[in-house]
């Protein structure tokens, strides 16, 4: 057998591997590993490095007759500005749950995609919101603010009237 | 003068194969000729590159409509409707936020045809999903998924998703509010792993929800990148993975031996038909010969060949008349109802109450309870649990039978009606008294991420399952018990979110009572 190995293999026995195939599987593999890297290194394109969304912040003038515990929304802004007399401050209406615009009722606000309801100060009072909504930054004096929707403030932090 | 009386041999022969062309050429086009004999039927399927996805032969049980109901054709034909449709309606839709609403207008009011043919897309890719779905109850309740199909069922769970994928990516596209308030929660379903990072406190180091948000919008609002994005997955990317892994489907079905039968399908079907032509008469070992190097059991080899028909016509004219009943089902549909356009999409103001299209809407019941466990959870352990089934029942009997033979009717009925109370009571109880929340304000989120009306339903289905697998003693009885639960809970909660959800969400009897304002 050791003599003539050729006539002892059956056909459907695998040839053993020679030194040329172990070469040739190797080579296999690190195109493998070549190809699998560059479609790896690919897939950093998607994620944009610039994200082009608009300003977020923004000049607001609140109006005079604003009553203490009642909501101001500023057209085209998803955040409620409040002023009484500890200082004005923004609750962002962006529900914490799936992202609707929550609206007011009565003294809290209720978000109408799944039922999520909040107090005047963002606390969750019923439905799927993990979180309370958030407070933005509010800076000025005066009449004017400016609110800054990218920075979230720890809730009861206002900007003196 | 011979010469010039008679024209040259060679001028003769171009006259003469000129006349014969157009005969030649469809001879060189199908090769085998008119395939009226055993024969030339073979070679008309295994001689062209779209109809050997078949087998030249067919089973008579497979031919049955009891078998299948033709329920995958209708996906296929389907697919093909919404296909060709769709790139019709791309010669006219432009993907950028206002004027994709303006093109899709346009398709309506000024396009030749242009609404009918969206009306059309719209209803292909509906019964798409309803094909899908009644297709994976068939395979499931026939027991087609076992030995040696179990892969094919796994590809089948990828088509599933990758359809609901390009369902929810195409009623994005028009930027109405519909499109729009989706793309956003869809997002924010995306990101809602946010609600496990942010109770350990984690968000900061390990923000997968926010990846996965921002890789999807391509932006941290939704706009004009996540419009081009989701154009992207609904007109290239999710179309190739589909026909990708319904090549391998179609391919799998035929290597797997065709459609699984029951063992006694020779004696339910009875002796064929006596003028059909006997398969082992004229060569039989070069049949023989050619199914030796083949692994496995092939349809014609010790599985009744004398039970065969030739796909031609047998086959082909039954998947002609699924695809043709489809066409028809698609342009009836499209003549009775018309595709919805809402408003234009106001990043200002939600639709109250803001609803899914019908599919989803067992999905929104779910998300309405939490984020994370409702939108991601409970359908990755739905998807992964079906998907285990082949790898967790693998037992032989009633392969092919209904229900699995006898009993397995009377057990499904009591699944059904187990299903439908438990989904029931659950929701009842969680509309009449609240949930967690309600009466502990202070309890943490990760509490009611895992123990709402959702995660419940789940679990009481899971601990049913068990409890059926022991008390008969039979794996696939459990799975025929999780299976139907799992029916029952999406019908369930998609007939609860379509017709007794009013504005904010609320439980209402009947749109007649919603609150107006």
């Amino acid at each position: 057998m050791t003599t003539n190995p050729q006539a002892a293999r059956s056909r459907l026995d695998p040839e053993p591997v020679t030194r040329r195939d172990v070469l040739g599987i190797l080579s296999v593999w690190v195109a493998v590993a070549a190809l699998g890297s560059g479609l790896i290194g690919m897939l950093r394109l998607p994620k944009a490095a610039v994200l082009s969304s608009p300003s977020k912040k923004f000049k607001v003038t609140l109006p005079e007759s604003l009553a203490a515990g009642q909501a101001y929304i500023p057209p085209g802004r998803s955040v409620a500005l409040y002023r009484d007399a500890e200082g004005v401050h923004a609750v962002s209406l962006i529900c914490t749950h799936l992202g609707c615009i929550v609206k007011t009722s009565g003294d809290g606000f209720e978000c109408p995609c799944h039922g999520s309801q909040f107090t005047a100060a963002g606390e969750v009072t019923k439905g799927p919101a993990p979180r309370a909504l958030a407070w933005h930054k509010v800076t000025g004096a005066g009449g004017s603010y400016i609110v800054d929707e990218g920075a979230t403030v720890p809730p009861g932090t206002r900007a003196q009237v | 003068m011979s010469t010039r009386s008679k024209p040259p041999r060679a001028l003769r022969e171009f006259a003469h194969n000129l006349k014969q062309a157009p005969g030649r050429f469809v001879d060189t086009m199908f090769r085998s000729g008119k395939p009226n004999t055993d024969r030339s039927r073979s070679t008309f399927v295994f001689g062209n590159v779209f109809l050997h996805l078949h087998t030249v032969r067919t089973h008579r049980w497979s031919l049955r409509w009891s078998t299948t109901w033709g329920l995958g054709m209708l996906c296929g034909a389907s697919f093909l409707i919404t296909l060709i449709t769709g790139v019709m309606l791309m010669f006219y839709y432009k993907p950028y936020p206002d004027v994709a609403y303006q093109s899709i207008k346009d398709i309506h009011f000024v396009v030749p045809t242009g609404q009918f043919i969206r009306n059309i897309h719209r209803w292909a890719a509906n019964l798409m999903v309803v094909g899908v779905l009644l297709h994976m109850a068939r395979v499931f309740y026939t027991g087609s998924y076992r030995q040696p199909r179990e892969f094919n069922w796994v590809i089948g769970m990828g088509l599933f998703v990758v359809t609901l994928g390009l369902s929810f990516t195409g009623y994005l596209l028009p930027w109405d509010q519909l499109a729009y308030w989706a793309i956003t929660i869809g997002a924010n379903i995306a990101q809602s792993p946010r609600e496990i990072t942010d109770a350990l406190s984690l968000t900061d180091k390990f923000d997968v929800g926010g990846l996965q948000r921002q890789l999807l919008l391509g932006s941290d609002v939704v706009g004009e990148e996540a419009l081009i994005r989701f154009y992207l997955l609904h007109v290239m990317i999710l179309p190739m993975a589909l026909v990708m892994l319904m090549a391998v489907h179609f391919w799998r079905i035929r290597k797997d031996g065709g459609l699984a039968r029951p063992d006694d399908a020779e004696e339910r079907l009875g002796p064929p038909p006596g003028d059909s032509y006997p398969v082992f008469t004229e060569a039989p070992e070069k049949t023989y010969q050619l199914a030796a190097v083949v692994k496995g059991r092939t349809p014609a080899v010790g599985d009744g060949p004398e039970q065969t028909v030739p796909s031609m016509p047998h086959l082909f004219y039954a998947e002609l008349g699924v695809f043709m009943l489809t066409v028809l089902i698609c342009l009836g549909l499209s003549l009775w109802a018309d595709a919805p356009l809402k408003e234009l999409a106001n990043p200002m103001v939600p639709e109250n109450p803001a609803k899914a299209p019908w599919y989803f809407l067992g999905l929104q019941e779910c998300v309405s309870f939490s984020a994370f466990m409702g939108g991601v959870g409970i359908p990755s352990l739905v998807i992964i649990g079906l998907g285990l089934i082949p790898y967790l029942d693998r037992e032989k009997k009633g392969t092919g039978c209904w229900f699995g033979g006898p009993g397995g009717g009377r057990l499904v009925a009591w699944s059904v009606a187990f299903g439908l109370l438990s989904v029931l009571a659950i929701e009842t109880f969680a509309i009449r008294f609240g949930w967690l929340r309600e009466w502990f304000p202070d309890i943490p989120q990760l509490v009611i991420t895992f123990v709402n009306p959702g995660t419940v339903l789940a679990a009481v289905y899971a601990v049913y399952s068990l409890y059926v697998v022991r008390r008969y003693n039979s794996v696939r009885a459990g799975a025929l018990a999780l299976f139907t639960c799992f029916l029952c809970g999406f019908v369930v909660l998609t007939v609860i979110a379509t017709y007794f959800r009013g504005p904010n969400w609320h439980f209402y009897w009947s749109p007649a009572d919603w609150p107006t304002h």
